[in-house]
């Protein structure tokens, strides 16, 4: 999202994080791959909601 | 003909008692106590905090609907509770004290057969000195907090139009807070309306935790499949901070708030300060402070309650080190250790111990995330409740067939990291169960499988499907318990 001086500087706590690449970023707003995991991500949160009570 | 009355119309008490009212109605009491006129919708908070929905969106008055649901709501706030009734009264009573304009102060009796106390959390910025909003920090803890906390960062935004760099800080206001999913989400916002502005080279965003490693979230951390990888949320945590351009303190306990300052202290004993223009810290929670008397009028309360005010249940409060935690400690049916017509539900149940290690610097003070029990839980719990009570008022018999304990009930966490419906994003995390269970689970003290963390627009539009659904279901609108927790 924004680059900031010290995710560079070695040894601090930011430069360990990942970064997303372009492609994963792109991903992450394709429609019709965000479409899918819409329908994905609300089925296994039904699923595991549903099935932790009695 | 039986008497249920419910205390606190949050996401679990309200919960509960569309279930009881559903069941009973026709031919028992459901009674609803709360304080406040109006049902909130916590999770979108986070959007009202930064102006992209109105206080309106995200509540709406209780009294319709409970006239609708025949439910006897009473606006007033509990005072104490007298399981063993009194000379006047056999039956267990609350004592109330309405809190509306025309009857305020004026006190009542309500007895009931069986109680649900869903009381919530009360806030308690006092046990930090200068935090809150009537302070010198903000929260996004009830609707008015967050429409407060809006009026505050757009004066940091318009210092910052004006070319003034501004240091916004959000995380943790007490050494023992919870609740780090919603200040991770406020301060995602936070990053995401500066950057949608052009600002971000005028602002130092830093998040401040009391979590040992950041993804901690006071479930001790998880491990998430993510990318072909099981990741620690520690790295996924890190990332999106890194990916907004927050930096972090972690470890840190705060223990006072002057303007423009935060005193902490860190889990090696060192005392630092940092500066800010612009402060969200959650507060520290306790349980409502509520009373128990005996038929003697003994107080109580201290068997009924533990120290800081919630409710002990079935769990297996004995003091034990961290290392022979057990998932079994965790209550399955919520019911009072001391009375069987007494329940307690979301944040009012007092946890067994946490979930993520206990710390301590070496000045003796402890640092380190409580348990989380919002949102889902919460709901969860409500139900089940609900349903184990309308059973044994249509049997006679106890047998609390519902159960849902924390270590084998899952949880989504949406963390919201943007608004828009093709440019909003949000994290969306799965656990299952929330109380890492590594007897079950040795290898990742939870079913890997069922964890997940994906960042994308999906996860947005989850949060937003969610928000209009929970809300329709919290409405009693047309086959509302269709609608899961």
């Amino acid at each position: 999202m924004t680059k900031i001086t010290q995710n560079t500087v070695p040894y601090s706590n930011i430069s360990y994080g990942t970064e997303p690449t372009k492609m994963v970023r792109f991903m992450r707003r394709c429609f019709i791959i965000q479409v899918f995991n819409f329908f994905k991500l609300n089925l296994k949160v039904m699923r595991i909601v549903v099935g932790g009570h009695s | 003909m039986a008497k249920v009355v419910v205390l606190g119309a949050g996401i679990s008490g309200h919960t509960a008692v569309s279930y009881l009212s559903k069941a009973l109605k026709k031919n028992h009491e459901v009674v609803m106590v709360s304080p406040n006129s109006n049902f909130q919708w916590l999770p979108s908070n986070i959007w009202v905090g930064v102006g992209l929905m109105t206080i309106d969106q995200v509540k709406f008055k209780l009294a319709p609907v409970y006239k609708k649901l025949g439910v006897d709501y009473k606006q007033a706030k509990a005072v104490s509770i007298h399981p063993e009734g009194n000379n006047e009264n056999a039956k267990g009573f609350v004592k109330i004290e309405y809190v509306t304009e025309e009857e305020k102060g004026k006190e009542e009796i309500v007895t009931y057969d069986y109680l649900i106390n869903a009381t919530g959390p009360k806030l308690n910025f006092d046990a930090t000195e200068g935090l809150g909003p009537h302070k010198f920090t903000q929260s996004v803890c009830t609707y008015d907090h967050a429409a407060h906390a809006w009026g505050k960062l757009q004066e940091s935004l318009a210092k910052m139009e004006n070319g003034e760099r501004q240091t916004f800080v959000v995380g943790t206001g007490h050494a023992l807070a919870t609740c780090q999913g919603a200040a991770f989400e406020y301060i995602l916002n936070i990053a995401f309306e500066i950057k949608k502005r052009n600002l971000m080279h005028l602002a130092d965003l830093w998040w401040i935790s009391n979590e040992y490693e950041l993804g901690d979230f006071g479930m001790g951390g998880a491990y998430i499949k993510r990318n072909g990888y099981i990741t620690p949320t520690k790295i996924f945590t890190e990332s999106i901070l890194k990916e907004y351009g927050i930096r972090w303190i972690k470890r840190a306990g705060v223990q006072k708030v002057e303007d423009g300052k935060i005193h902490y202290e860190n889990l090696r004993g060192e005392y630092h300060t940092r500066d800010f223009d612009f402060a969200m810290l959650i507060p520290g929670f306790a349980g409502a402070g509520m009373k128990a008397f005996n038929k003697q009028n003994e107080d109580i309360t201290s068997a009924v309650f533990v120290a800081n005010g919630m409710m002990k249940v079935d769990a297996d409060y004995t003091p034990k080190p961290y290392e022979e935690w057990s998932a079994k400690d965790w209550p399955s049916i919520y019911q009072s250790i001391k009375y069987d017509n007494i329940y307690a539900a979301g944040i009012a149940f007092a946890p067994p111990h946490g979930m993520s290690k206990p710390m301590q610097s070496p000045n003796g003070t402890k640092i380190f995330p409580t348990p989380p029990r919002t949102g889902m839980p919460s709901g969860v719990i409500g139900k089940i409740v609900a349903q184990n009570i309308i059973h044994a008022v249509k049997t006679g018999t106890m047998e609390h067939k519902h159960k849902a304990s924390m270590a084998h009930m899952g949880a989504a966490c949406i963390v919201s990291a943007g608004y828009g419906l093709f440019k909003g994003q949000a994290a969306v995390m799965t656990v299952n169960p929330i109380v890492p269970d590594w007897e079950k689970y040795p290898k990742w003290g939870r079913n890997i499988n069922d964890t997940v963390g994906v960042v994308g627009t999906a996860g947005h539009w989850m949060k937003l499907f969610m928000h209009y659904m929970f809300l329709y279901k919290a409405k009693a609108k047309p086959f509302w318990w269709l609608i899961p927790e």
